[in-house]
């Protein structure tokens, strides 16, 4: 029982973890029908803008408490992403609006390439260390143990999923999003910018993917170019799960794989017989994707995406 | 690109004039590259292989306009498959079973001969290379078929998944029964053995090969027949997009429902596609193996599938000259510059600042973004036959036609 | 009852809580020209769609020649014997129009794998038929000099041309059009009126969706007329057009 709850709270952070990546592919694809390919590797952009933050803390104000520096590592990561993700979206993505699927998405690839390419030059290629910020001291939960860092990111997930769905719901631009993601033109017609709505969209998901970043590299203790990739996929595998556009299913979408993921990887070797191990764990969250899209394509919470004719 | 064309149906006498002009400088290229070193040659015969498998996958999103992006799993299938049936691996797998099951132990040495505990099996290649191809092919169906009614994007994910998933395998097929050895490989792969003759070169020999007295280096020897599996791989493709089948691929890629109307089964067209491009990175992927003489999961990660659908894509998809294209620059390129541009760097700064494999990535992803903004149908895509609607009597249209060509 | 090309009846179909067709029945004999008229949203082109196989009805029955068929999937409706154009033309773009001909022919030639790759005698011969059979099609419906033409390139009026040539390819026994003369003019209407004539001529029968109400009357042997997914209506043109019903439907909006 206590391995059960371990691997339940284990899901648990992990998928907030995803939740707060879906969030980013799945708005960008309610409005754009567009699979942000490099969503993952702004996530990983996050983490190194976060971890250069603490170095300059470090050497500027020494002996900050962790918890402030890692405010202000978050705080600060969240402009440089937004940057990023705005900037990709008006050089990359703006003039494949209307092209047939294959140009945006290998647009998309090459913008994943390049931003790891970045990475790889300004921070090298070797994976780096993420200082120990919070007590590593565990806390007891029913026999199963979690650490400050990951109660802290389960909390940042909540209240970042709760601003957002206020945002959504109850502001001007929120309804202009909702506006473009069901029908663009005709939310033109209507007054909204959807240049700028796409934008926001855009800085939105970045924001969500620097806290996401920040947080990983608090909980793994390393971070490396490729650190955004894999958890990128599963999370996009998250929001179809949800039901792809639907932010209400980004979020459950996510926090089910995790929990999914977790069991799963607890049990495989039970269930196979020893066949398969914990190793596998990886491939969870594409067979989950291939399993919703043939069983029940609109996802858990239905999906929501622009009508573009 | 105005001298060379490969146009057969509208410029014969000048698409055989290129091709025979390409084939001689290719059939020389080795004995030239030879005298700078065997490393020109490797890079040729890497770039052959990527070749093939631009090629392959042309067919499945270039003819059939399906976008794969874990291609490289069949390249994978390929090349473990001739791990496992043409080096010691085998006997690792043995033990590994005996040691799981007493029984199935007996009963493979029972099929396969008591050798096989301490040598493994070792296939020839007359037997490996349509071993590839069909185990390939069939991958290819059990992966295409769950993917059969996606659009596009989710299409492309799903395929993703796929070749993460077989990657993830290949890694961890270790344990309770040894299928891959894991993260480190199977080594001591066979060479390609031809009517006697080894391409790794006898033993001693420093890897030259002795053709009826006549010695060429290993590079060289293997270069040829990654040639000729290249010169193959073209004509079967090629006759494949001019046929009743590639019509119909080019017809679901156009207009799935149209293509329904029309009576094509697309279930079944789609698995075609799927399974022919599949066989022809299984072909390839057994070459690999041979080649390098050992396979790790290191060579088939998303970056490769990545790698060789920008060389279809970028080259001009569906169009084979530009795949070929594309596979040469994609695949040759990078090698040169970084023969070329290390060295310069060390020269003029004193230091290396980009190295090669950043710089490689770096190109493909400046590649990839500018040219699906500038030139989305490739660098090199079909010529089209007939753009402009010309006068309405046969007069007119033939004096344009004069003016035109 | 022989002499019944296609015999459907009983078709209902509900698209979550719409009812798009209700009991809708049509029968045509053979070598006949049928219209189907009524005002949009009637349900016309959702009747087609589940004849031609592309929906699932919720019930129905199907006879095409004499022979019960399954329109589970367009494919095999296209084997039996029906082939269908499109009222927003679905033409093969970037294939030359002889080709998007020849693909028409697909579904009665075999040549697969091997006759592609080794082009043997039967294979060669086969495509060399196919590729005959697509040019006199072309000629047939009169655009056998844009052959060599990308389908994308042609204008509207040949673009419609090509869609029919291509269905017609398929052997059909019954050739069901949708809106063929949509966006046309006068002129481009009448040749069409010629086309149609010529294909009953060669004895395949026509069934045909249109909203130019004098097209249908000078052209259809039989008409039925649906109104919210119900057959209102069912005769020849004559009978049709003074059936207060049908004028009511169409508020008078005889072209």
């Amino acid at each position: 029982m206590e391995t059960f709850i371990q691997q339940v709270l284990n899901g648990l952070v992990m998928g907030s973890m995803y939740a707060l990546i879906a969030l980013g592919y799945t708005m960008v694809y309610g409005v754009l029908n567009l699979i942000n390919f490099a969503h993952g590797d702004v996530l990983m952009i996050g983490a190194m803008v976060g971890l250069s933050i603490l170095h300059m803390l470090e050497s500027a104000f020494p002996g900050l408490p962790g918890g402030v520096q890692l405010a202000v590592a978050i705080v600060g990561a969240i402009p440089v992403t937004m940057l990023v993700n705005i900037l990709i979206e008006r050089v990359a993505y703006r003039r494949l609006r209307n092209a047939p699927r294959l140009a945006p998405l290998i647009t998309a690839i090459g913008v994943s390439i390049l931003l790891k390419t970045f990475a790889m030059m300004i921070w090298g290629r070797s994976p780096l260390p993420f200082p120990q910020l919070l007590s590593s001291d565990p806390i007891m939960i029913g026999g199963a143990v979690i650490s400050q860092t990951q109660v802290l990111l389960i909390v940042l997930a909540v209240v970042c999923m709760f601003a957002l769905a206020m945002l959504v719901e109850k502001t001007r631009i929120g309804r202009a999003m909702r506006a473009v993601a069901e029908n663009p033109r005709v939310a033109g017609l209507m007054g909204v910018d959807s240049n700028r709505v796409i934008v926001t969209t855009f800085a939105l998901g970045a924001a969500l993917a620097a806290v996401a970043g920040v947080m990983w590299g608090a909980n793994y203790a390393s971070i490396q170019f490729e650190t955004g990739t894999l958890p990128g996929m599963k999370a996009f595998c998250a929001a179809v799960l949800g039901g792809i556009g639907n932010i209400y299913g980004a979020m459950i979408g996510g926090i089910v794989l995790g929990i999914i993921e977790s069991l799963g990887a607890g049990y495989i070797g039970e269930i196979t017989g020893g066949f398969l191990g914990s190793q596998y764990q990886d491939i969870f969250a594409f067979v989950v994707l291939i399993l919703v899209l043939t069983v029940r394509p609109s996802g858990i919470m239905g999906e929501r995406v622009a009508d573009r004719a | 690109m105005a001298l060379l064309t490969f146009d057969t149906a509208h410029k014969p006498r000048q698409s055989y004039a290129s091709m025979a002009v390409l084939l001689a400088v290719m059939l020389v290229f080795p004995f030239v590259a030879s005298q700078f070193g065997n490393s020109w040659v490797r890079i040729i015969d890497m770039a052959l292989l990527y070749i093939m498998l631009a090629l392959g996958l042309n067919i499945v999103v270039g003819f059939a306009g399906l976008l794969d992006l874990g291609y490289i799993a069949f390249f994978a299938v390929g090349a473990y498959l001739t791990g496992l049936l043409a080096s010691p691996q085998f006997a690792a797998l043995l033990e590994s079973v005996v040691n799981y099951s007493p029984a199935m132990g007996d009963a493979l040495v029972a099929l396969f001969g008591e050798s096989i505990r301490t040598e493994g099996i070792h296939l020839s290649v007359w037997a490996i290379v349509p071993l590839a191809a069909l185990v390939a092919a069939l991958f290819g169906a059990l992966l295409g078929a769950p993917t059969l009614k996606l659009r596009g994007d989710y299409l492309a994910i799903v395929t993703l998944g796929f070749g993460e998933i077989i990657r993830i395998f290949m890694n961890n097929l270790n344990d309770p029964i040894n299928f891959t050895n894991g993260p480190q490989g199977i080594n001591l792969i066979d060479p390609i053995r031809i009517f006697g003759v080894s391409l790794a070169g006898e033993a001693g020999s420093k890897a030259t090969v002795f053709i009826g007295g006549v010695g060429i280096p290993s590079v060289n020897a293997y270069y040829f027949l990654f040639l000729l599996l290249c010169i193959v791989t073209i004509f079967m493709t090629s006759r494949l997009q001019h046929s009743r089948l590639g019509r119909a691929w080019v017809a679901i890629r156009e207009d799935e429902i149209a293509a329904k109307a029309m009576g094509i089964n697309t279930r079944n067209v789609k698995l075609l596609a799927f399974s022919m491009g599949a066989s022809f990175g299984g072909v390839a992927g057994a070459m690999f193996a041979a080649f390098q003489g050992f396979v790790s999961p290191e060579s088939f990660s998303l970056t490769e599938s990545i790698a060789v659908l920008a060389m279809v894509v970028l080259g001009g998809i569906g169009h084979i000259p530009g795949v070929v294209m594309g596979g040469v620059l994609l695949a040759a390129l990078p090698e040169v510059l970084r023969h070329v541009v290390e060295p310069a760097q060390q020269a003029l700064f004193g230091k290396v600042i980009i190295e090669a494999e950043v710089l490689r990535q770096l190109l493909y992803g400046l590649a990839m973004v500018l040219i699906m903004l500038n030139r989305p149908a490739g660098l090199w895509p079909s010529p089209i036959k007939e753009d402009r609607p010309v006068a309405a009597t046969d007069k007119d249209e033939k004096e344009e036609e004069a003016v035109a060509s | 009852m022989s002499e019944m090309m296609l015999n459907i009846a009983g078709v209902n179909k509900r698209f979550g809580g719409l009812q798009a067709l209700t009991d809708v029945r049509i029968q045509i004999a053979k070598g006949q020209i049928y219209g189907l008229i009524g005002p949009n949203g009637a349900g016309k082109t959702t009747f087609f769609n589940v004849i031609t196989g592309l929906y699932q009805p919720d019930t129905g029955t199907f006879e095409l020649d004499g022979k019960a068929y399954s329109p589970s999937a367009p494919h095999k409706v296209a084997q039996a014997g029906i082939a269908r154009t499109f009222q927003n033309i679905r033409l093969f773009g970037e294939m030359t129009a002889l080709e998007n001909v020849m693909v028409g022919r697909h579904v009665r030639t075999r040549q697969g794998v091997f006759g592609a790759i080794f082009r043997h005698g039967a294979a060669r011969r086969e495509e060399a038929a196919i590729r005959a059979r697509a040019q006199e099609l072309l000629d047939f419906v009169g655009i056998g000099q844009f052959g060599n033409r990308t389908a994308r390139y042609l204008s509207y009026g040949d673009q419609r041309r090509l869609e029919i040539a291509r269905a017609l390819a398929t052997e059909p026994r019954l050739l069901a059009l949708d809106e063929p003369a949509a966006g046309m003019n006068a002129t481009e209407k009448l040749a069409l009126r010629e086309l149609l004539v010529k294909i009953k001529d060669a004895g395949i029968t026509i069934l045909l969706i249109e909203h130019d109400v004098k097209l249908m009357m000078g052209l259809c042997d039989r008409i039925s007329v649906l109104e919210y997914g119900k057959l209102i209506a069912e005769g020849v043109p004559a009978e049709i057009q003074k059936n207060q019903a049908v004028i009511e439907a169409y508020l008078g909006g005889a072209h």
